[in-house]
């Protein structure tokens, strides 16, 4: 992919963002950041990258160390909004 | 032999990654409501697990030799393949640990922490793709005659790395900032260091500049110098923000843990990172325009700091001021008689642990025919919606919660409001005296309610933005002094 082609893609993500996001309910929010903080570990990937690369030792170490952090946040983001929004309930209308 | 040549990889990859980016905003896009959320949730670890097996599968470890196979061959790297799965093991381990134990109250702490770690993972993977850049595809070996090869990154690409490690280095070391202070490790009080902004301006100017000549020579001292004054600025923006604009702060943070990935897709040409990257950039920066707008502060204003260091000098005397003091038996009385009771729950609530014995209360309430509802200020709490997770963790029906443009025209028409543990998002002076650093910041307008009771520890402390309240001395409210959980459990046994 070119550099034009990744500007592209970047640009309407930005305000693909913008829309979204806006849409999300106030009550949700702090979950909204514990998942936005679980995907923005799809830094992973770079991790990967360099862990599996052979070439340079340091750097296939400093990729060991990144692909560890990332996935605490990846496993603990998704697994704490999970747990949050879990304990959203509507109302019991049983007393009606 | 161009970048995109150097950048080839196959159409199903791209497409694999593209796929996995459109299930992160399919991810976000379910959180418009909680009925979707969970899908919502779920859809974003299948996106991270496409992007994860992709990358895994493309780049699978092997001994240098054959780079145009996969897998199959017995060039595959069993070794690196098992320490990789340590790794991510390992952060599994600690990330679901940490995720089951948490307590809802420390949600701001570990999304502070959480940022922390993908500033520094950006931070890694820059200095590995700087180590290494030919694995990364972004860099062409250069053969002079008679002289020994070297690796020579393309200029874009330096800029893209530069940027991507400066953005997660200021993430990774304000984020500890971040997380010190909102855990307790760190007075909230701003620091303020004499030449502040000169000093950040400098050192931000530096760090671009460094950048620009980082296209020109790429040795390391660059990269590292980069690398240790973004971590610097980061501690040092930081520092001087009070606890008060915390919201503000750990929103900005997402923010830019999005941009630093962001950063870090274009280095690598990855859309999934990229898609990702402006999702998370514009959510955090999204959430700080809400939080700023909330608290009536300019984004400069609350970048620049000093926000509560120089609180109510001439007020101290306030607190010899008469007003009414009323029982937990007076409350449940008024309360039981009341047709509407609006509750507004603030960050002591969240410090006593009051929130089940505030839905106790609202049950028996209930029970005796009151109208209860919840009226939530964008700032209560300290981060984006922390008062609407703990009051769901307490079982609070979702929908008796409301936002404050929806309920504050409800006051009016109320017969009691319960202020429990919130104080500046109550203040009148906001709408009334120009002399007080909240005036102009919208709040909840609780002294229209024909009693406001509100619960307060002593008379003494003042809210997080160190200001009096002159709600305390009006005649229509009744201060119930005493720890949170304590008088909503007394108001409970009154009640029941």
């Amino acid at each position: 992919m070119d550099f034009i082609s990744i500007l592209s893609i970047f640009v309407l993500a930005c305000f693909v963002g913008y829309f979204v996001v806006w849409s999300v309910t106030p009550a949700l929010h702090t979950p909204l950041m514990s998942v936005t903080n679980a995907i923005s570990s799809v830094i992973v990937v770079g991790a990967l990258i360099a862990a599996a690369t052979a070439g340079s030792p340091s750097s296939k170490w400093l990729g060991l160390a990144a692909v560890a952090l990332a996935s605490v946040n990846i496993f603990g983001g998704f697994a704490v909004t999970q747990r949050m929004l879990s304990m959203y309930k509507k109302r019991e209308r049983k007393d009606g | 032999m161009g970048e995109a040549a150097a950048h080839a990889q196959p159409a199903w990859v791209l497409l694999a990654y593209l796929i996995a980016g459109v299930c992160f905003i399919l991810a976000l896009r379910g959180l418009s409501s909680p009925e979707s959320s969970r899908r919502g949730n779920f859809t974003g670890m299948i996106g991270m697990a496409i992007a994860v097996v992709t990358t895994l599968v493309v780049h699978a470890p092997r001994f240098s030799g054959a780079p145009d196979e996969y897998l199959h061959g017995s060039n595959f790297d069993f070794t690196t393949a098992g320490e990789i799965a340590i790794a991510i093991l390992l952060g599994a381990g600690i990330g679901l640990v940490t995720a089951r134990k948490i307590q809802m109250t420390a949600m701001p702490q570990l999304v502070a922490a959480f940022h922390s770690l993908v500033g520094m993972a950006a931070v890694l993977v820059g200095a590995a793709a700087y180590l290494n850049p030919e694995a990364f595809g972004i860099a062409v070996r250069v053969t002079p005659i008679a002289s020994p090869s070297f690796v020579n990154i393309f200029p874009v690409s330096r800029i893209e790395m530069g940027l991507g490690v400066a953005i997660g280095a200021i993430t990774f070391s304000g984020s500890v900032i971040a997380f010190l202070k909102l855990n307790g490790n760190m007075s909230g009080k701003p620091i303020l260091l004499p030449l502040r902004h000169f000093i950040n301006l400098g050192t931000l100017l530096a760090i671009l500049l460094l950048i620009a000549y980082f296209t020109q020579d790429q040795s390391p001292w660059v990269f590292g110098v980069i690398t240790a004054l973004s971590f610097i600025i980061g501690f040092l923006l930081i520092i001087p923000i009070g606890g008060a604009d915390m919201p503000v702060v750990i929103s900005m943070l997402n923010s830019y843990s999005g941009w630093a990935a962001a950063a870090m897709g274009f280095t690598l040409h990855n859309s999934a990172m990229i898609i990702t990257g402006a999702l998370v950039g514009s959510s955090g920066a999204i959430l700080s325009y809400i939080m700023c707008r909330a608290m009536n502060r300019s984004f400069i204003s609350v970048i620049a700091g000093g926000f509560g260091a120089v609180a109510s000098g001439g007020e101290a005397a306030a607190i010899d001021r008469p007003y009414k003091r009323g029982s937990a038996e007076d409350a449940a009385f008024l309360m039981a008689q009341a047709e509407q009771v609006i509750i507004v729950p603030g960050y002591g609530m969240a410090v006593a642990q009051a929130q089940h014995a505030v839905r106790e209360m609202a049950d028996l309430l209930k029970a005796k025919g009151v109208t209860v509802k919840y009226a939530i200020h964008p700032v209560a709490g300290r981060m984006p919606g922390h008062m609407n997770v703990l009051l769901a963790e307490a079982n609070v029906p979702y929908d008796e919660v409301f936002e404050l443009e929806d309920i504050n025209s409800e006051f009016a028409q109320t017969d009691v409001a319960y202020v429990i543990g919130a104080n500046d998002v109550t203040n009148p002076a906001a709408r009334t005296d120009k002399s007080s650093p909240i005036y102009g910041m919208p709040v909840l307008d609780v002294e229209k309610a024909r009693t406001c009771l509100f619960v307060k520890r002593s008379m003494g402390g003042v809210g997080y933005a160190g200001i009096d309240n002159e709600l305390f001395y009006r005649d229509n409210t009744m201060m119930l002094l005493g720890d949170a959980k304590k008088m909503t459990e007394e108001i409970v046994k009154a009640l029941g």
